[in-house]
C-alpha cells in the first residue's frame, strides 16, 4: 500500500468500501449445486458437490464409486494371463496401454522378457491407443466449452485408429491383445502402409483442432489462468501425465525409465509448458498426439523381424516376489503393485491408476472458482471414470 | 538411456540404488526395521508404526516428494481360495501367514510408494499395523494426495488413520457391513454360482505337454 499515492489509496479504499455494500445488499444464502452423477462433462459417472457462494464455489466435493468394480478383488480368483481381460476396462479409451504394466510386472517376476519384435509392437500398440484415447479428449473439450465441431472431427478420426487397432488384435477397444512374453499374435498384412496412411491423417486432425479450438478467442479466454495447479501441489497430490508436464515439470515415464519398451530406440521429445492452467494441460496433450504419430512413424520403419513371443510354458506359474511396474499411460502413470506367492493367480494386486490422482486434487483446486469454469477444470483435468473407480 | 551402470558381474550390483538406500536409512535411523534393494529394479524399507509420519517427512526432505499410492496387503491366505471348486464341500486351507519382502509380524501391512521426480528412483514403505489398534498416523499432512488414498483403504481394509480429516466411504454406500478387500470377505459371485471359468483350465483334446512354448 504504501507504494500507492493518496489519490490512489483513497480511491482504493472507496472502491473496497463499495464492493463490501455491494456485498451486504446482494447478500445470499449458500447453495449446493449437485452436477452429475450423469453428466457428460465427467466421462463416466462422476457426481461432483458444490457449495456456492453467489458464483463461487465456496468447497466442492467429488463423489466416485458409481463405477466401482472392484477389479483388485476380482484379480486374487483369476490366473496372471486371464487379468488383462479385467484390466482392459479401467481406462476403456485407451486399453492396450492397461494391460502392458500388469504384462510387465508378471514379466518381472518371472524373468522373461518379450523378444524385440514384441516389444517394438507393444510399443506402436501403446501409442495408437494413446492416439485414440487423446484425441477423443480434444473433440470433448470443444463440447465442454460449448463448440460443438471439434467432436465430429475426432469421433471421425479416432475411427480410422480404432480401426488400425482392431486390425491388428481384433478389438476395438478392449484388445486383450498382451501376453506374458510377447504378443498373441503378429501384425497383420498391411498394417504398416495403413498406419502410416492413419499417422498422416492424425497429424492433419492436429492442426485442425489446433485451428478450430487453439486459437480460438473463446477458448483461450475460458481456459487460459483458470485452474492453475503449481509445480509442487501438482507432485504432493501424485499428479502425472499431461496434467503435471503442464505444470513445468519435465517428466516422462517413456523417457525417464528403463523399460522393456522402444521408446529409447526413437527420436521424439517431452512436450511441458510452464503455465499450469487449463490451457497448458489441453495445448500438452495437443502435442502429445503429434509427439506419438512421429513415435509411431519412426518405429514402424524399424521394427525388428523375428518372433513375438518368447518360450513361456503354457501354464504360467509366477514366482514368489513382489514387482511395482508403471507406465506412462494416455492418462498418466498407471502402476500395479503385483504380488505372487508362487500361485497361478496374483496374491493381490494394488492398481494404481493415473485419473483416482489427477482427480483427487478437485477438492483444492476448485475452491473459489466460478460455476462454469467448473466443467473447464474438469474437462482439461482429463480423467475416465473406469480409471478413478477401477 | 545411458547403459554406464551396466557392470555385468556374477551378481548384479546397482550401485545408485546401494548408495541410496544407504542415504535413506542413515536419516532414518533406527525407525527401519529392514529394508531391502532388488538391484537394477526397486528399494524396499519397513518402518515401525509409530516412525510412520516422520518417516513420510523424512523421505520427502530427502527428495522424495512424488506421492505415488498407499494401499495395504492383508497377508491372510484366502480361505476361500479362488472359489472354484463345490462350495458344498470346502477344502481346508492353510492359515499360515507368509510375508512378501522385507517381513513383517501382523496379518495387515501398509504400503507406500514415494518417486524422487526426474530420477524415478522410488521406494516403497511398509508398515506393520497392530491387530489389536487396527490404526496408524496419517499422512495428510505430509501428502496431501494421500487423502483419498486412505480413505480407500479405510473402507478397503478396514485400517483407521489417525488424524485424517474425513474418512468417510469412496465407493461403497455408507452403511456397507465388511472391508471387501480383506481375504476372508468372500467374493459372493464365486459362491452363488460355481465359476464357468474352471472348464478352460482343462486340457484340450490334442494338446501338447505344458513346457511347450506358444505359437510363434
Amino acid at each position: 500500500m504504501s507504494l500507492l499515492g493518496d489519490r490512489q489509496q483513497l480511491a482504493y479504499i472507496a472502491s473496497q468500501a463499495a464492493d463490501a455494500r455491494v456485498n451486504v445488499e446482494l447478500e445470499t444464502e449458500g447453495m449446493t449445486l449437485n452436477i452429475g452423477p450423469q453428466h457428460p462433462a465427467t466421462h463416466g459417472t462422476l457426481r461432483i458437490i458444490a457449495r456456492l457462494d453467489g458464483e463461487q464455489v465456496v468447497w466442492a466435493d467429488p463423489s466416485c464409486g458409481y463405477m466401482h468394480r472392484g477389479y483388485e478383488k476380482l484379480t486374487e480368483v483369476r490366473s496372471f494371463p486371464q487379468v488383462t481381460a479385467l484390466v482392459n476396462r479401467i481406462d476403456w479409451l485407451g486399453s492396450f496401454a492397461n494391460e502392458v504394466p500388469f504384462i510387465l510386472a508378471a514379466e518381472k517376476l518371472m524373468g522373461v522378457e518379450a523378444p524385440d519384435r514384441a516389444q517394438h509392437i507393444r510399443t506402436i500398440l501403446f501409442e495408437l491407443s494413446r492416439i485414440a484415447n487423446v484425441t477423443l479428449f480434444l473433440g470433448d473439450l470443444g463440447v465442454q466449452l460449448g463448440a460443438v465441431t471439434p467432436v465430429f472431427f475426432a469421433f471421425r478420426d479416432r475411427e480410422y485408429v480404432l480401426n488400425l487397432i482392431e486390425g491388428a488384435t481384433g478389438g476395438r477397444f478392449h484388445p486383450n491383445f498382451d501376453r506374458i512374453g510377447g504378443l498373441k499374435d503378429d501384425l497383420p498384412a498391411g498394417f504398416i502402409d495403413e498406419t502410416r496412411n492413419v499417422m498422416k491423417k492424425m497429424r492433419k486432425f492436429c492442426d485442425e483442432i489446433e485451428a478450430l479450438l487453439f486459437g480460438n478467442e473463446i477458448f483461450q479466454s475460458r481456459t487460459r489462468g483458470i485452474g492453475v495447479i503449481p509445480r509442487d501441489v501438482a507432485l504432493q497430490y501424485g499428479m502425472s501425465g499431461a496434467n503435471l508436464r503442464a505444470s513445468g515439470v519435465d517428466w516422462d515415464l517413456r523417457r525417464d525409465q528403463k523399460l522393456p519398451l522402444a521408446y529409447d530406440k526413437v527420436d521424439w521429445k517431452v512436450i511441458t509448458h510452464p503455465d499450469g492452467d487449463s490451457f497448458a494441460r489441453c495445448w500438452v496433450r495437443l502435442q502429445e498426439v503429434r509427439e506419438s504419430t512421429r513415435i509411431v512413424d519412426q518405429l514402424l520403419d524399424t521394427i525388428p523381424a523375428g518372433p513375438v513371443m518368447a518360450k513361456v510354458p503354457k501354464i504360467i506359474k509366477v514366482p514368489e516376489g513382489e514387482a511395482w511396474v508403471s507406465t506412462e499411460n494416455p492418462l498418466g502413470e498407471m502402476g500395479y503393485y503385483v504380488v505372487s506367492q508362487g500361485d497361478m493367480g496374483p496374491f493381490r494386486v494394488k492398481i494404481r491408476s493415473a485419473s483416482f490422482n489427477n482427480i483427487s486434487i478437485t477438492p483444492w483446486l476448485l475452491k473459489g472458482v466460478y460455476v462454469p469454469d467448473i466443467i473447464t477444470i474438469l474437462a482439461s483435468l482429463y480423467f475416465i471414470l473406469g480409471d478413478i473407480d477401477r | 538411456m545411458s547403459s554406464t551402470t551396466d557392470t555385468t558381474t556374477d551378481a548384479p550390483r546397482d550401485d545408485i540404488r546401494d548408495a541410496e538406500i544407504a542415504r535413506v536409512l542413515a536419516a532414518l535411523g533406527t525407525s527401519v526395521v529392514d529394508s531391502l534393494v532388488k538391484p537394477n529394479d526397486d528399494m524396499w524399507i519397513r518402518v515401525s508404526a509409530d516412525a510412520w509420519v516422520s518417516t513420510g517427512e523424512t523421505l520427502k526432505s530427502l527428495g522424495y516428494s512424488y506421492f505415488c499410492f498407499i494401499s495395504a496387503i492383508d497377508w491372510l491366505p484366502s480361505p476361500f481360495g479362488k472359489g472354484e471348486e463345490d462350495p458344498a464341500s470346502p477344502i481346508e486351507r492353510s492359515t499360515v501367514i507368509k510375508q512378501g519382502y522385507t517381513g513383517g509380524e501382523t496379518r495387515f501391512q501398509v504400503i507406500a510408494r514415494l518417486v524422487q521426480p526426474f530420477s524415478t528412483l522410488g521406494i516403497n514403505i511398509k508398515v506393520d499395523v497392530d491387530d489389536t489398534v487396527m490404526a496408524i498416523d496419517s499422512w495428510v499432512h505430509v501428502f496431501a494426495g494421500a487423502n483419498w488414498h486412505e480413505r480407500e483403504t479405510h473402507e478397503m481394509f478396514g485400517i483407521g488413520f489417525n488424524g485424517h480429516p474425513d474418512l468417510r466411504n469412496m465407493y461403497l454406500p455408507t452403511d456397507f457391513e465388511g472391508h471387501p478387500l480383506r481375504k476372508d470377505f468372500p467374493l459372493l459371485a464365486r459362491h452363488v454360482k460355481p465359476w464357468p471359468g474352471i472348464v478352460d483350465v482343462e486340457p484340450l483334446p490334442g494338446d501338447d505337454s505344458e513346457e511347450e512354448g506358444a505359437e510363434s
